[in-house]
């Protein structure tokens, strides 16, 4: 899927686009468990997360991850809004709940960061 | 020595060096202007005027039969004929170069016989392939110069290059920096910049993952459970060694530590995305080696390592 597909689904609002609509994006990762992440992750994922504490950046970076979608209409501020921008990680927030997310995005075909 | 004095000496060597490998063939200009035996002078003169050229390869069919030059056409105008057929003009004595001789014949050539250009002729077939000016010569040397500049740029920041220019029984670069006991605003900072610094180095990125996963792992326990210590990372020609050293309580069962899920982290920890019992397990999976000893009331010493 496209950059610009992810926001389509999720009806999500773009809260920082340093990289622009046609990056690609083929697996999701979604937790609210930082440690998880870095477990399963794999590069190029998009992570979805109700968190929006500066380890959320952190995380995305240390897992080579170039877009987080914050969950429950949870929007970031303050210092994770700086980092984001200082690292050019993609911001986006939706409304929908984690669950509604995860299936919207499972059904457009994008894979988990486990399955082959 | 001077960083300009080394320049210096880089590039007469460089140079010489230079015209020893390349060819005459890399230099060559291969689009030759020509003219036929039977042309005139005055055909001359209008191809040296258009091309802004002083002299030109005489052929027949491609091979090569004379050379013809400005002095030449100043010799028919004097005469007032230029009506007169290059072959009556022409030198026949052409010295020439072979396509696949060194740059350094030429270097000679243009020493020895004085001329502005050489024909450049295919050892095999004798057939005109090129010609060589010494400004041709010049802008091959720029070029290739320019080329290797470039390269030494950029393996200026290569580790590797810092290994070989300084030679020892054991180089390694030690990078350390300080982590601040409970202050979870900046925790992530120091393995942040660690990421950024193993890219400048030339560390390949899936090594570079695999060590700042763990060592923000390791930085997160030490904000989450200790009053503060250090993230120390040692880079050596084939490996990166982690040291997380702090002065907190210490780890009572390391085997129960390890066990994924086994956590004894508050819950506004967990809050926070981490002390979920995954932070050992996750560092041990990352790295190829991982030590862990603690004191109780002391402190932790966690080390890994690895292999690049």
């Amino acid at each position: 899927m496209t950059l610009s597909e992810i926001i389509e689904a999720l009806e999500a609002k773009v809260l920082l686009n340093p990289i622009g609509n046609d990056l690609a994006v083929d697996r999701a990762c979604a937790s609210d468990l930082m440690s998880d992440v870095l477990t399963f992750a794999t590069p190029g994922a998009v992570l979805l997360t109700g968190l929006t504490t500066p380890q959320t950046v952190y995380t995305a970076e240390m897992a080579d991850i170039h877009v987080i979608c914050y969950v429950r209409g949870k929007k970031p501020q303050g210092e994770t809004l700086r980092l984001a921008e200082e690292k050019d990680v993609v911001l986006l927030s939706t409304d929908l709940p984690m669950y509604e997310s995860c299936g919207r995005l499972y059904l457009r075909g994008l894979r988990g960061c486990v399955e082959r | 020595m001077k960083k300009d004095k080394v320049n210096q000496v880089f590039r007469v060597g460089r140079t010489q060096e230079l015209i020893y490998e390349l060819k005459v063939e890399q230099a060559m200009t291969r689009t030759v202007i020509t003219v036929e035996p039977e042309n005139t002078m005055e055909d001359v003169r209008r191809l040296l005027k258009e091309h802004r050229i002083s002299g030109m390869p005489v052929t027949k069919a491609g091979d090569l039969v004379g050379i013809v030059s400005i002095e030449d056409l100043i010799r028919s105008l004097r005469e007032g004929n230029t009506q007169e057929p290059v072959k009556q003009r022409m030198s026949t004595n052409v010295v020439t170069l072979y396509a696949d001789d060194p740059l350094v014949h030429a270097v000679q050539k243009f020493e020895r016989y004085g001329y502005g250009r050489f024909p450049v002729i295919d050892r095999k077939t004798r057939k005109l392939v090129g010609i060589l000016t010494k400004a041709d010569i010049i802008r091959c040397l720029l070029r290739r110069l320019e080329i290797n500049y470039h390269e030494r740029e950029a393996q200026q920041d290569k580790p590797s290059h810092w290994f070989a220019d300084l030679p020892s029984d054991r180089t390694a670069i030690v990078l350390r920096y300080d982590i601040e006991g409970g202050n979870f605003q900046k925790a992530g900072e120091a393995s942040s910049t660690l990421k950024r610094n193993l890219k400048k180095l030339g560390i390949p990125s899936e090594a570079t993952r695999r060590i700042t996963i763990a060592s923000y792992e390791a930085e997160m326990n030490i904000v989450i459970f200790t009053p503060g210590g250090e993230l120390v990372a040692t880079i050596e020609p084939g490996k990166v060694t982690v040291t997380a050293a702090d002065r907190g309580p210490g780890i009572p069962d390391i085997e129960l530590a390890m066990q994924p899920g086994y956590s004894t982290a508050p819950d506004w920890v967990r809050e926070l995305g981490f002390g979920a019992g995954m932070g050992l397990p996750n560092i041990k999976n990352c790295s190829d080696e991982m030590r862990i000893d603690s004191k109780v009331g002391e402190g932790t010493t966690l080390q890994f390592t690895v292999f690049t």
